[in-house]
């Protein structure tokens, strides 16, 4: 190196200074870092040595507003915590909620439930696939991705009446049984979406530049995850088969049968993997929900916790001072605390609420599986190159919502 | 057709029917309104419905040409603040709205940016506004991909009615320019010369032995 | 799970290990959970993970919750996991508020759970509960320079009441 300077201004520099390690700041504004996620990077060359997150730029203070609401009102707040997986916040909150107070949902909604939460799970890996594949470059992946993501969005529309952020889900139950209508759309979307996904594998599976920058790359073994916490498609990609679906029984899961994906060496290539495989996981169970919706009624019956429908406002007197008390005040719950885990698209998503016999809840915190993956960052990326540590973070799946709540 | 062909009336009228007429000031909007670059800049959860979701094929934002989004605040003219700015955030903003070159504007999208929408807590910077000028407010938690279409049209138009962007004198923002090479303020300060001819020498002199420089 | 005899059992042995460890159980709403002493909660959460009938390995979350008023007054919550035989199990560190000028301390289990790294940090970052021990005890959600434990109870919310055009046009 040092001859190539011979003859210029610069020839007395040594070759020192290709090893000197610089600190390059990458965030909180960058088209690759999936959220207002700042990375401060210690660079050898080409070489990343040391890598350290820097979060709280979106920090909301969500967990602090909800203490200043009546248990109804906090769902619009813990939805929009991990922004493409809404369904999966407002089950973990209702279901701790639930658990407060013991009380039972109907079986529909049981079912009800089960169906939303899949739909979402594969909205949320259709949204990693396509950011993902985009920063690989893989751009027109973006386009069809988003195809389908419109199509479930349609269907969110349909039964709720919003694309995203829906408060369907209430304690007790869901607020609205599906339209006519919706279990066709459904159907058809189930039918088709394992030929998308067939097609998606199709586009990167055997893409030779794809297959060089994830296999091999950021692989983390199953003993320093399981340290470090990480749970959920990265954990079963390293090869353990842990699936809180299986684990826990909640909601309609046992009744259905679907299968956990698991990988082998836990590199990035697995991960895709995992979550592909995943995809087409949830779109069975999508189609059995379907095929086994109980009918019933879709919320819990119980007047002190649950709005009464509003055709018995006109009837009856106890309807209407139910309905007064659940919306200006709420309802109270006895003093106790709860912790409800669920597994979400990227990983154990638990609630904690503790209450303390008002109407308001006195803490509600959730353990954001993002949050705790981004600790195992580090070690996949520190020793890589740049390109892979970008890849590696694609790959990882982090949502900052959720990291900052 | 040749010359001498058509006389007077005719021609006048002939000349109306095919060559449009206008201020150059009314084309530079048009043409400005018309192929906008915005910049990639998500914070939270409306970043999925936009800058992601209005570029794909079913709210196609290229429609308006403005599909080129610049990842670089120096290349690009629009910011859409897409979700809730909190308080660590607020000066990463600003300074990002600072490296855009003039002209540009600034939509805050949703309700969180335009407000601090549902989020009234000690976190969230209560509007955008607040530390920056913003034209054009879109309401919704998200707005649907429609609704920032509709509010881009209207930006659009609002660039060809020729605004005064004389904000920084409403905006007490005097002094906040920074100037390409020409410009008034171009030249460095003796300073700032300085401090760069110090700089070069230390980067450009050989280290002594053991690495450590003087 | 463990159910509520289970609970009693898992304390039993705990004694003969760790006399004084556990100063309380609590078996409410199906959710078992051991009351520590602050100072021995290293050793439970190690016996806890170690002994090979209790085998807790999985640390899911650790989080603070203030009870104010009640005394004392932040709750240092540990909630494991035993993957094999799928139950949970929380303990839980009582620590008083020591006052003005000094805040609450307890020891980091960043040695026994590499995950609550961050976890401890953002305890740290709501409730000022410092974790002796821990290597890089700093703000992680908020600015730097914040002042103040926001998550506690008697820090206010925050924010701005809303103005409407109406009474400012009036009023002045």
């Amino acid at each position: 190196m040092a001859d190539l300077l011979a003859d210029t201004p610069d020839a007395g520099l040594s070759e020192d200074r290709t090893t000197e390690v610089m600190t390059v700041n990458i965030g909180p504004h960058h088209p690759a870092t999936h959220g207002v996620l700042r990375l401060v990077v210690d660079l050898e060359g080409e070489i990343v040595r040391e890598c350290k997150p820097v979060i709280g730029y979106v920090h909301t203070g969500i967990e602090k507003s909800c203490e200043d609401k009546s248990y109804w009102k906090v769902i619009p707040f813990v939805e929009r915590m991990d922004y493409v997986s809404y369904f999966f916040q407002m089950e973990a909150y209702c279901g701790a909620v639930e658990r407060l107070i013991g009380l039972e949902i109907p079986p529909r909604a049981k079912y009800l439930r089960t169906l939303f939460l899949e739909l979402n799970r594969i909205h949320s890996h259709l949204v990693w696939l396509g950011t993902t594949a985009l920063d690989l470059g893989a751009i027109s992946m973006l386009w069809y991705c988003f195809r389908e993501r419109d199509r479930i969005l349609d269907l969110f529309e349909m039964a709720t009446g919003q694309r995203m952020h829906t408060r369907y889900f209430q304690v007790g139950g869901v607020i609205e049984d599906i339209p006519l209508g919706f279990e066709e759309k459904c159907r058809k979307f189930v039918e088709d979406m394992p030929v998308r996904v067939g097609q998606y594998e199709a586009l990167l599976d055997r893409n030779e530049v794809f297959l060089q920058r994830t296999k091999g790359v950021g692989a983390v073994s199953r003993e320093r995850l399981l340290e470090l916490g990480v749970t959920g498609p990265l954990l079963r990609a390293a090869g353990e088969p842990w699936d809180l679906r299986k684990a826990f029984d909640y909601l309609a899961y046992p009744e259905m049968d679907f299968k956990i994906p698991v990988g082998t060496v836990g590199d990035n290539y697995d991960r895709y993997r995992v979550r592909m495989a995943e995809m087409v996981e949830s779109t069975r169970i999508v189609g059995q929900c379907l095929e086994a919706l109980p009918e019933g009624p879709f919320i819990a019956e119980d007047r002190k916790y649950v709005l009464p429908p509003r055709s018995e406002l006109s009837t009856s007197m106890e309807s209407l001072i139910h309905h007064f008390k659940l919306v200006t005040e709420g309802f109270r719950v006895e003093p106790g605390e709860v912790y409800y885990g669920i597994e979400s698209p990227r990983g154990e998503l638990g609630c904690f609420v503790l209450a303390d016999g008002s109407a308001k809840p006195a803490r509600v915190h959730f353990r954001d599986p993002s949050f705790v993956n981004l600790q195992a960052f580090r070690d996949m990326a520190v020793d890589t190159y740049v390109a892979d540590m970008i890849c590696s973070l694609g790959m990882l799946d982090p949502i900052l919502g959720g990291v900052d709540r | 057709m040749l010359k001498g062909e058509l006389e007077g009336e005719e021609l006048e009228q002939y000349v109306e029917e095919r060559v449009v007429t206008t201020k150059l000031k009314d084309l530079q909007n048009w043409a400005r309104s018309n192929s906008i670059f915005p910049l990639t800049f998500g914070l939270a959860c409306c970043a999925i419905e936009a800058p992601i979701s209005i570029v794909t094929a079913r709210y196609d934002l290229a429609r308006f040409g403005a599909e080129a989004l610049r990842a670089s605040p120096r290349q690009a003219d629009l910011i859409i603040l897409s979700g809730r700015v909190s308080i660590k955030m607020a000066p990463v903003v600003r300074r990002l709205y600072d490296q855009m070159l003039e002209p540009k504007w600034a939509i805050s999208m949703g309700a969180c940016s335009s407000s601090g929408g549902m989020f009234s807590n000690y976190a969230v910077v209560q509007g955008a506004d607040k530390f920056m000028p913003i034209d054009l407010h879109i309401p919704g938690c998200p707005p649907r991909p429609e609704a920032v279409l509709y509010g881009f049209t209207k930006l659009q138009r609002k660039i060809q009615g020729n605004p005064d962007p004389g904000w920084r004198q409403r905006y007490n923002a005097e002094g906040t320019e920074e100037w390409a090479r020409g410009g008034p303020r171009s030249e460095p300060s003796a300073m700032e010369m300085e401090a760069y001819e110090e700089a070069r020498r230390l980067i450009l002199e050989p280290p002594t032995a053991g690495g450590v420089r003087a | 799970m463990p159910d509520a005899p289970g609970l009693e059992l898992i304390r039993g042995e705990v004694e003969s290990d760790h006399p004084g460890a556990v100063l309380a159980t609590s078996f409410d709403r199906e959710q078992a959970a051991l009351i520590a002493d602050p100072a021995q909660v290293l050793d439970l959460l190690r016996w806890l993970r170690d002994t090979p009938a209790q085998g807790y390995s999985f640390l899911s979350s650790l989080h603070v919750a203030d009870y104010l008023p009640a005394e004392p007054r932040f709750g240092v919550h540990y909630e494991l996991l035993n993957r094999e035989r799928v139950e949970r199990i929380r303990v839980k560190a009582m620590l008083a508020d020591p006052g003005e000028d000094a805040l609450p301390e307890i020891d980091s289990c960043v040695g026994l759970f590499p995950t609550a790294h961050a976890q401890e940090r953002e305890a740290f970052d709501f409730f000022g509960v410092v974790f002796r021990g821990h290597p890089e005890l700093t703000r992680i959600l908020l600015p730097d320079d914040y002042v103040g434990w926001p998550q506690r109870r008697d820090f206010p919310v925050g924010g701005e009441p809303v103005t409407f055009t109406y009474s400012e046009m009036a009023r002045g």
